[in-house]
């Protein structure tokens, strides 16, 4: 019984950061930047949730406004950071993106206050027995329901639509999708936006979980999420799903058992470095 | 003049652990995000070195044999990774020090180590002496780079795959751009260990990696004159912005950025038109 609470826990977790790995990997097919900044709007997403929240006392309000708001700061963010420097070496724009997630976690100090904020009347508490005794929470529930709804509706979204198979073209062969017709730059804020809108959902989320966020509520998730893509083979968007996954799990697996000698967050580094010598470019990357 | 010195001091110390990055990144082209480990594994050793009754000057070497050990280790590893993959691998060394040494309790654990005891000659000795080691190594980075050796690493930095078909055993340099890197920043951690006087995994985690990764880059990549400025100036910027501390990290941050949109090349790259007109480049 223990085994599969601690197997749910992991799973749970492990949607969470398939949603915020999905807009890193997304940014990194597109323009082979590791897009640090992202845990900034992942924070942003969150404390958007808990003052929407508890100035409208809609959830779902919350969610959806959170969602846009940041995906319209996730545009911003490449035309400001990323556009002027795309033609330098990737290592620029890594540094450049860590510059600005430093200095965001400071303006969340300055505009929020140092110390955390809580939902007022935190949603979504109840217990609910899933199956046979293992009681979860609502908010877990719909964590898990989230996630795998955003990314079904990501997954037709690529296959079905304009955008979508535009989108896969570019990070095959960007020239010759240019070539073919396709606006790479359009394709750049939309996938900006989707991937930004994710990650204010699993700021939320996580702000739901916690019921806190903090201004460094974002510096966890970035460099795990950044493990999670390295892990999938980066660009690889199948591939950071089930990184996300099995990294939730083994995390939790691994907090059991070997909690004594490494705390949680080494833990996934040191699984990502053992992985990385056995496949150097990812568990599912070819060749 | 005791603030003077310390602020000197931390300068010097901040100088030769960025050139010791340099090494690696600057001169062969290895990025690294989790260049504060090796810092902390100097320090820690030096500290526990130290507070066991030794003379600072005897830990320097035993901070840089195991740092370096350790480089050498991390360096084999990153053989097998290129570029985005190796900055991530060196960042996941960066949570992995922390992540131990918190478990540690031989180590002072979550605590850390207090208490460690001042060096002999006090503020002045310790100044003293971080003057001597960061003039030393910067005499040995200059000869690396004027040596056949530093065209080596160029050309590695360059382009690694035409450095292994012309003949260069690329893995051999690698190695050694990593473990003579991480002993310095070992050496530059026993420093550090007795200007602080008190470590905990806290001082070596992944921010201060990016620090001294900012302080290579905004310096400009391989260039030893504009790292050097540019970790003096970064260095001593927290003090000045001290008196408005909680912008402190904005200003920082907002510097990095700043850097890299309008001044990707660095400092070093600001000499580098006037170099090329002797010929030099």
């Amino acid at each position: 019984m223990l085994a599969i609470e601690i197997l749910i826990q992991g799973l749970i977790q492990g949607s969470i950061y398939a949603l915020i790995a999905l807009g890193l990997t997304l940014v990194y097919g597109l323009l082979r930047i590791l897009h640090v900044a992202h845990a900034s709007l992942f924070t942003l997403g969150g404390y958007l949730g808990v003052l929407i929240t508890n100035a409208t006392g809609s959830l779902f309000l919350a969610l959806l406004l959170a969602m846009i708001i940041v995906g319209f700061v996730g545009m911003a963010s490449y035309r400001i950071l990323y556009y002027p420097i795309l033609s330098r070496p990737p290592l620029i724009a890594l540094i450049a993106s860590i510059g600005i997630f430093i200095a965001s976690e400071e303006v969340f100090r300055i505009i929020f206050g140092p110390f955390s904020i809580s939902y007022i009347s935190p949603p979504l508490q109840n217990q609910i027995d899933v199956f046979s005794g293992i009681m979860l929470s609502e908010a877990r529930i719909m964590v898990v329901l989230l996630a795998f709804i955003l990314l079904l509706g990501m997954n037709w979204l690529a296959r079905q639509t304009r955008l979508g198979i535009a989108t896969r073209a570019s990070v095959v062969d960007p020239d010759m999708a240019m070539s073919s017709g396709v606006n790479v730059e359009t394709i750049r804020y939309s996938i900006f936006f989707i991937g930004s809108a994710f990650a204010a959902a699993a700021g939320v989320m996580v702000s739901l979980l916690n019921n806190l966020v903090e201004p460094t509520m974002g510096a966890v998730p970035s460099y795990k999420a950044l493990a999670i893509i390295v892990l999938g083979g980066l660009g690889s968007v199948r591939g950071a799903l089930i990184a996300s996954l099995m990294l939730g799990v083994i995390e939790s697996f691994g907090t059991i058992y070997f909690g004594n000698l490494l705390d949680r967050d080494s833990l996934a580094f040191a699984f990502l470095i053992l992985v990385l010598m056995i496949r150097p470019k990812g568990i599912f990357t070819k060749g | 003049m005791a603030y003077e010195m310390i602020v000197l001091t931390n300068m010097l110390i901040a100088i030769l652990f960025a050139q010791s990055l340099n090494l690696i990144t600057g001169f062969c082209g290895q990025v690294s995000l989790g260049h504060a480990a090796f810092l902390g594994i100097g320090a820690y050793t030096s500290a526990m070195l130290t507070k066991s009754g030794l003379p600072l000057v005897a830990t320097f070497i035993p901070a840089m044999v195991i740092a370096g050990t350790i480089g050498l280790f991390v360096g084999a590893a990153s053989l097998r990774v290129r570029h985005d993959f190796l900055a991530i691998t060196t960042m996941g060394v960066s949570f992995l020090f922390t992540g131990i040494i918190r478990k540690q309790d031989m180590l002072g654990g979550e605590m850390g180590i207090a208490g460690i005891p001042s060096p002999e000659g006090g503020r002045v000795g310790l100044l003293l002496m971080a003057l001597c080691l960061t003039i030393l190594f910067i005499i040995v980075m200059i000869y690396i780079k004027r040596s056949w050796m530093g065209y080596v690493f160029d050309s590695i930095a360059e382009d690694e795959d035409t450095a292994s078909i012309i003949g260069i055993d690329v893995r051999r340099f690698k190695l050694f751009a990593f473990i003579l890197g991480t002993a310095g920043a070992g050496l530059a951690g026993a420093l550090y260990a007795h200007q602080v006087r008190f470590i905990g995994p806290d001082s070596f985690g992944f921010v201060e990696s990016v620090t001294v990764l900012s302080m290579v880059i905004v310096g400009g990549i391989g260039s030893i004159w504009g790292v050097t400025i540019a970790a003096a100036l970064l260095s001593v910027m927290p003090q000045f912005f001290q008196v408005i501390d909680d912008y402190k990290l904005l200003v920082y941050g907002m510097l990095l950025f700043l850097a890299m949109r309008f001044l990707p090349e660095g400092l070093g790259g600001l000499t580098k038109t006037f170099r090329k007109d002797r010929g030099q480049t």
